[in-house]
């Protein structure tokens, strides 16, 4: 356990990794190649009630808890998308519930993302964010309950 | 080659390209190419400076004041009502309705003369390839009504299925409302056959001229159609400007839209008149400004002449089609004999999406995704496509330059 990096670490990593880019061609290289490498959901996930709502392409999410921790799946038809789940699954898989809904995930705004990508498709990506959120938050409910 | 070179020499593009400031625009450091012509055309500076001049010098409300600035923007707004009189073809002038667009001028049919024709039991046919704003109104009178809403199928080339249409038209069909050009295939349906066939059974047409206006010479007494609709904003002129025609016996068959200002005679509590044509169905200030600056954009479209855009865009349209089916994996979708200057098309193994964001990367504007029309998509078996349209100003390097960035993103992407 000693070892965890928290999600703040998590981000600079990514943004380090964005600095060395000197275009946004490269960027998106990067990202495609973040896409193609993220493992595919198995098919049986693939199903409309993972789908994230407000994405011009298709987004499917599944979340699994495990000693306490949150586990994200995710998968896209289109890459560039599959590339940024990709870099928010990198950030806030394997941590608690409570550190995923604090996450303020301020790399997207560094590495340039929110201004690059067209108004539509942020908004696919805060829809994103947000399911993410949405799972941490029934975990932590369910564990509450589990409590009492 | 040689089509191509006749079709250059039609009009001088790079000073007709001086009249649209914006195409000077750099986007994301690079001189942007604008390939979304469908969804709006840009704006010439007599349709900009038309607007300033306007509100500078003319503004007023219409219809009301006797003051002189009154006397000026009236005249202003009705000499647009000639110019779209004229753009299409109409008889009238009073049968030229000013809307916001297209979307509010079907509307207004579906709530005023659908909502009074159509009954339980009747059927409104559309095509597999309308816009949403072609549909939904219908659905919601249908729904209200008892009635129902059939499409007409689309054939694998992007054309429709005339058979099919002969036989869900019959004594049921109480209107035909058909695009004239489809906005994600190009394809440009035979309005004139259809009004043709729909009138031998007692059956209205309304035709969707949102995407052949800009593209095609109009006439609709020609096209015999009932009602046809277009929106200013695609033939260069301001958002917010459009235009309902009708003929003149079915609106005044019709009955009122909005209730308030302009669109009536006389109001009492006992019983209140209504304004004859077209004041009877522009209740309220209208979009003075914009409907005033639409005259500005048809001028200017008549001042190079529709035969000649129509011309030139065919030459850019044979010429961007030859040059993307060498694109490897490219499949055009949409591939009717008559088709206006848009091209939609498929790249295996790339989402729409991912080429939409490269080439935006390059400073080419193009539209992705399903350009409301799901049906036609899920007829396509597709989520979408990637949509190129051409307008007058669109350049022969442009299209040169969205094949050299397709490539380019599709080697990244794949
Ligand atoms: C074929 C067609 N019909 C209707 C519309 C709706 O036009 P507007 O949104 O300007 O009302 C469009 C615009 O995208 C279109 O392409």
């Amino acid at each position: 356990m000693t070892a965890r990096p928290s999600i703040e670490e998590l981000e600079e990593e990514i943004v380090e990794n964005f600095s060395l880019f000197d275009s946004w061609d490269e960027k998106y290289e990067y990202i495609i190649d973040l896409g193609k490498k993220l493992p595919a959901l198995e098919d049986e996930h693939k199903k409309d009630d993972n789908k994230v709502r407000g994405c011009q392409s298709t987004v499917w999410l599944v979340a699994a808890y495990k000693d306490g921790l949150v586990e994200f799946k995710a998968d896209s038809d289109a890459v560039i998308v599959k590339g940024l789940i990709s870099m928010l699954i990198q950030v806030l898989s394997g941590h608690t519930p409570d550190e995923i809904i604090q996450a303020k995930l301020g790399f997207i705004d560094r590495i340039g993302m929110t201004t690059h990508l067209a108004q539509t498709r942020s908004n696919g990506l805060a829809a994103m964010v947000k399911q993410m959120k949405n799972f941490a938050l029934a975990f932590k409910l369910q564990n509450e309950s589990a409590k009492h | 080659m040689e089509t191509l070179t006749r079709s250059e020499l039609l009009f001088d593009v790079d000073s007709i390209r001086e009249e649209f400031p914006i195409l000077k625009r750099m986007v994301k450091g690079k001189p942007l190419v604008y390939l979304d012509n469908a969804a709006t055309t840009q704006k010439p500076l007599a349709v900009i400076d038309g607007l300033t001049r306007y509100y500078s010098e003319y503004n007023a409300n219409i219809h009301r004041g006797i003051h002189s600035l009154a006397e000026e923007a009236t005249a202003a707004f009705e000499a647009s009502r000639d110019a779209v009189k004229e753009f299409i073809g109409a008889a009238h002038r009073e049968e030229i309705i000013f809307t916001r667009g297209a979307t509010e001028a079907i509307n207004l049919v579906a709530y005023t003369w659908a909502r009074k024709f159509v009954g339980a039991g009747d059927e409104i046919l559309v095509s597999g390839m309308e816009h949403h704003s072609n549909i939904v109104p219908w659905q919601i009178i249908a729904e209200e009504k008892g009635a129902k809403v059939i499409p007409i199928p689309v054939l694998e080339d992007g054309t429709l299925d005339m058979e099919a249409f002969q036989r869900l038209l019959t004594e049921k069909t109480k209107l035909v409302a058909i695009v004239h050009a489809s906005n994600s295939l190009g394809t440009i349906n035979p309005v004139k056959y259809i009004v043709e066939q729909a009138h031998v059974i007692g059956a209205k047409v309304l035709v969707d001229g949102s995407q052949s206006a800009v593209h095609l010479p109009i006439d609709v007494q020609d096209i015999d159609c009932d009602f046809f609709v277009f929106s200013g904003h695609k033939v260069y002129g301001p958002t917010g400007s459009g235009a309902l025609y009708g003929k003149k016996a079915l609106l005044e068959a019709m009955p009122v839209f909005h209730g308030g200002g302009e669109m009536i005679k006389e109001v009492s509590f006992d019983r209140t008149t209504y304004n004859e044509l077209p004041y009877k169905y522009e209740a309220g200030t209208p979009n003075i400004a914009d409907t005033v600056a639409l005259k500005f954009a048809l001028d200017f479209v008549n001042g190079i002449g529709k035969e000649k855009i129509h011309q030139y865009e065919q030459g850019l349209l044979a010429y961007a089609t030859d040059a993307l089916e060498q694109i490897k994996g490219l499949r055009i979708i949409g591939k009717a004999p008559e088709k206006t200057s848009v091209i939609s098309f498929v790249v295996e193994g790339v989402h729409p999406q991912d080429l939409g964001i490269l080439l935006d990367n390059k400073g080419i504007a193009v539209r992705t995704g399903h350009h409301c029309t799901q049906p036609l998509m899920d007829r396509f078996g597709i989520p979408g496509t990637t949509r190129a349209s051409f307008a007058l100003y669109t350049t022969y390097a442009e299209i040169d330059a969205l094949v050299a960035g397709l490539e380019r993103s599709i080697k990244t992407l794949l």
